[in-house]
């Protein structure tokens, strides 16, 4: 071990910057301890006492003394020789931005930088997404509570606070919202209009918009309530905040209203208010009878295709007149032609969904045109899959349900789990008819038929090696205006042989009267 | 208001996934997208507490009422006297300490080594060994300086017969005191009990002591807001560099001290005693941010934070509407620069009351007036900015008095509220000096350090409970 030393004659340096530079010191190779001080006495005796100096120096604090022990003489004098060259270095100087102020932490924060918002966002996990969305409701902010796993008490106790306090919570569990054409979550990018939206179904609200859109009609908002909304717990709080909200909004002429059954009470509330609104509303309560809907201004519809399509007679003065039972134009003769090549074993429609509520309407359709359908969300307990994994006869599964998407990013993102599950049907002689829903917007996956179209390859390629076809039908829910590019994401889709129809309930009928003629039996 | 959200641009807060932020953007729509982490260190129900508390008019109410006291206090130093005859309730076998409660078989090195010094000096002990058991049989009795409107730095020891500065908040009518100042190296403070130290503090007491307290006599007090304020304009931040405030107060006693009648001898030691030390002012800056945030304490509802203090075991803060309680978390060990021959392992917990100054909105929350400070760790002068930028997250307004010039003269961030820095994640940031954690080595260094969130999480979830007795949830 080697101590050597030097003493560098009227160099001032304060004891903090000294402190710093010799750290800086020690890190050099082979550096065991060292120190630089200005030459006080007191620092002398200090240097003394920890061994760094063999022999008292005359004092003298103007200079300033290095001190460097290493492990060898060679060593100890580089790291000298560099340390008087880092002494000598003149500090960097960066210039001072005024623009250094943090990210914002907290809504509560973020007010300060942005005290014009009016909503908050909030997609934390579950656990503590209730106090992120009380307090941006006690700083006064409208809420969109997309986290899931909200207590029931949680969502009332917020749901009561806004209402009280003339603030909306939209969710929990809340994918879409479209508040002012701005998308919220999952959303389609929609022209603005008169027809006004609250639905308790994400997908509800993506399909219906949707079609409105294609019609060329637009939207005034796009209201979501979350999926507990309606349940007797919450009494549909912000579905009736929603439908007052409309009610009172000029833009607004026809409100359309999309949820599962609500409970029967809840329906009472929501429907009471609604023909006190004053406007025409359509109601989408999926698989309710319309009798129990039925009043004075309200037209019940029994698909979200039929909502759309009376919301834009009704909103351009008509009256309502849909259509019954629209298959898609064009397609029916194809349809039939497909059905008479499959093999007789061939019997059964396997739905794969991206959108639960896509899916309970298709299960709802499928019922009436070709009898019970089993699932994992099956309209009877009866035909609950008793294996998600695994189908039998006819299956349509919500695949964005908890089960599917745990550790995994929604079926709307991640195709990955899709795209197997459309391989492992394809492989099964029963399957006749995979039926897909594609959701764009934005949210969802930038190029879904880019993702689905390999998977469909290989599953027609692997159904014929076996001597069989396997029909694929799928509708695309989504306008114009999405940064998908509707047009190209349906041209490739069709261009792969896909019978594709403009919405779910199109695709799902033609999907039933595909079975209905499988085997030739035309 | 639904209306609001209807008929206004709509601006959307982002909290969680980052892609609707982005998508909100992309169509148009404006977002800002938070670096968001679970507040209360993930404690689910002290996040609710907190969400309760948030924007609640009994709370916004009782911290204007807080800031307000805080705002218009004066201190102004008034004498320097025996603790015994002015610390209200100073009994004779009473030591006060740095920071919460604690007994002594849990106190630190440099607190145990201190109070030993102190038994000594008092008499009440021949040797350290006597002190020691007198100590650990109960004669002694101990306590916070804070429960007796006192502070001190370091391990903060205050004995009957120590002369302490008596600071009087003339506009709130409370006082307080703080021990004097000794100097570097082997000090009492840092639990060095030695005869040197002894000798020094009883030439304070019997010397020092009452030669400031003849000087202040004649100027009929100092006020020291004027003295913090002109400091901060000349590079100190009034808790680890105070070389400006005490040349300032060495500029103002120098006269008074000549003309005061002593032995020219004993002027001599004065002036050079306080001439040679940097931090001389320091205790009296400590005194006067006590008196400025005691006069903000126990309005009830206040998530004002009137106290943090340190006894090198546990960090512990005091919240004004939570009236005695201390909300504890063990003490950080301080990430800093060391003098020579020291490293992190020689260093004790953070220890000390000086951390009312960071309380009361200089010390670390000025750092931008002094830069110099900021070099302990590494830092350059624009992350001084940085570090007062952030503090102003966390307070609920700005001084009056201590402008910062780097700072375009903005006042200093102050008044620190418990709720923004749960809801932030945002902890005080605090400039210290760091003790050796064996009693009388000394200082080993200094650096910078931050207070642990787990304190104001308790303070939450108490002033949560407070608030739900005496009125309905709003």
């Amino acid at each position: 071990m080697t101590i050597v030393k030097k003493t560098i004659p009227n160099l001032y340096r304060d004891s903090v910057s000294l402190m710093q530079f010799t750290e800086k010191v020690k890190n050099l190779p082979g550096v065991l301890q060292a120190s630089a001080v200005m030459a006080t006495e007191n620092n002398l005796n200090l240097l003394l006492e920890a061994g760094l100096l063999d022999e008292s120096l005359p004092a003298n604090p103007n200079h300033l003394l290095l001190v460097v022990e290493s492990t060898d003489e060679t060593a100890a004098l580089s790291a000298l020789s560099q340390a008087e060259k880092l002494l000598q270095q003149r500090p960097e100087t960066k210039a001072v931005s005024e623009h250094d102020e943090m990210t914002p932490r907290s809504v509560w924060m973020a007010l300060e930088v942005l005290p014009g918002a009016n909503l908050a966002l909030i997609s934390t996990p579950g656990e503590y997404a209730a106090a992120e969305a009380l307090k941006a409701l006690r700083l006064g902010l409208n809420v969109m509570l997309f986290s899931d796993n909200v207590s029931m008490e949680d969502e009332l106790t917020l749901k009561q606070y806004a209402r009280d306090h003339d603030l909306l919570v939209m969710g929990p569990d809340c994918g879409t919202a479209v508040i002012r054409g701005i998308p919220l979550g999952f959303a389609n990018v929609l022209r603005p209009g008169n027809i006004g939206v609250v639905a308790a179904a994400g997908t509800g609200l993506q399909q219906v918009t949707s079609l409105i859109d294609r019609r060329g009609m637009g939207i005034s908002q796009g209201i979501g309530t979350g999926s507990h909304d309606l349940n007797r717990h919450i009494g549909g709080i912000t579905m009736l905040q929603g439908i007052a909200a409309l009610a009172a909004d000029p833009e607004t002429r026809v409100i359309v209203l999309v949820s599962k059954p609500p409970e029967p009470e809840v329906a009472q509330k929501v429907l009471k208010l609604a023909v006190a609104s004053g406007k025409e509303v359509v109601v989408d309560f999926i698989g309710a009878d319309p009798a129990t809907i039925q009043r004075p201004g309200l037209y019940a519809a029994r698909t979200l295709e039929e909502a759309a399509f009376v919301a834009c007679q009704l909103a351009e003065g008509q009256p309502p007149a849909p259509p019954q039972d629209m298959l898609p134009p064009g397609l029916e003769e194809q349809a039939l032609r497909t059905a008479s090549q499959l093999a007789p074993r061939q019997r059964y429609i396997r739905g794969l969904f991206s959108g639960g509520t896509l899916c309970a309407e298709s299960l709802l359709l499928l019922q009436d045109l070709i009898g019970p359908v089993y699932s994992n969300i099956p309209l009877q307990p009866q035909y609950r899959l008793p294996d998600v994994w695994w189908s039998r006869e006819h299956t349509a599964i919500d695949m964005g349900d908890d089960l599917f998407t745990r550790g995994r990013p929604h079926p709307m993102i991640d195709f990955r789990l899709r795209n197997e599950r459309i391989l492992q049907e394809a492989a099964d002689p029963e399957t006749a008819v995979i039926l897909l829903d594609i959701v764009l917007g934005y949210g969802s996956h930038p190029d879904p038929a880019g993702e689905l179209l390999p998977a469909i390859h290989q599953a027609g390629q692997t159904a014929r090696q076996a001597g069989r076809e396997i029909i694929f039908v799928s509708s695309v829910c989504g306008t114009r205006g999405d940064p998908q590019n509707l047009e190209r994401q349906e041209t490739l889709l069709r261009e792969s042989g896909v019978l594709l129809a403009e919405s779910n309930a199109q695709a799902t009928r033609l999907a039933a009267m595909i079975v209905k003629h499988a085997g030739g039996k035309l | 208001m639904i209306s609001n959200l209807f008929q206004k641009p709509l601006q959307v807060i982002n909290v969680g996934l980052s892609s609707f932020a982005n998508s909100i953007q992309a169509a148009g729509g404006t977002a800002l997208h938070l670096d968001w982490t679970p507040p209360a260190e993930g404690d689910r129900a002290a996040g609710m507490a907190l969400a309760w508390l948030v924007n609640h008019p009994a709370v916004e109410r009782a911290n204007q009422t807080a800031l307000e006291r805080f705002f218009a206090s004066s201190p102004v130093v008034t004498g320097v006297k025996p603790a015994r005859e002015v610390i209200p309730g100073m009994k004779e076998n009473l030591i006060l300490h740095a920071g919460p409660p604690i007994p002594w078989e849990r106190m630190c090195g440099p607190m145990q080594g201190a109070i030993i010094g102190a038994a000594l000096l008092e008499g009440w002990a021949s040797d350290p060994d006597s002190a020691r058991r007198l100590a650990e049989n109960g004669s002694l009795r101990f306590a916070p300086c804070h429960h007796y409107d006192a502070v001190g730095p370091m391990a903060g020891i205050i004995s009957p017969s120590m002369p302490v500065w008596v600071v009087k908040n003339t506009a709130g009518g409370n006082t307080a005191y703080s021990n004097l100042n000794e100097g570097l190296g082997k000090v009492l403070r840092f639990g060095a009990y030695d005869r040197d130290v002894l000798r020094r503090l009883r030439w304070m007491a019997d010397v020092l002591a009452p030669a400031i307290d003849r000087a202040l006599q004649e100027l009929g007090g100092l006020e020291l807001k004027p003295f913090i304020a002109q400091a901060l304009h000349m590079g100190d931040e009034c808790h680890n560099r105070n070389a400006a405030a005490s040349s300032l107060l060495f500029k103002r006693l120098a006269a008074p001290l000549v003309r005061s009648g002593l032995a020219p001898a004993d002027i001599s030691r004065v002036l050079e005693f306080m001439a040679a030390n940097d931090h001389f002012f320091l205790n009296l800056s400590m005194a006067a941010c006590k008196a400025m945030l005691d006069a903000a304490h126990g309005v009830v509802g206040s998530s004002l934070v009137t106290a943090m203090a340190r006894n090198g075991v546990e960090f512990g803060i005091r919240v004004s509407g939570t009236g005695d309680a201390w909300f504890t978390a063990p003490a950080p060990v301080v990430n800093g620069l060391f003098f020579t021959g020291y490293t992190k392992e020689d260093a004790a917990p953070d220890l000390g009351d000086s951390a009312i100054a960071e309380t009361a909105g200089i010390g670390g929350f000025a750092m931008a007036a002094a830069p110099a400070i900021v070099q302990f760790v590494g830092g350059t002068p624009q992350d001084a900015l940085a570090y007062t930028r952030e503090m102003f997250h966390i307070t609920l307004g700005s001084h009056r008095s201590f402008t910062l010039p780097q700072l375009n003269f903005s006042g200093s961030p102050a008044g620190i509220d418990a709720r923004r820095v749960v809801d932030t994640g945002i902890a005080p940031v605090i400039n210290t000096g760091i003790a050796h954690r064996n009693a009388g080595v000394g200082q080993v260094g200094a650096g910078i350090t931050r207070a642990p969130l787990t304190c104001f999480t308790g303070a939450i979830l108490a002033l949560s409970e407070q608030i739900n007795v005496n009125q309905e949830k709003v």
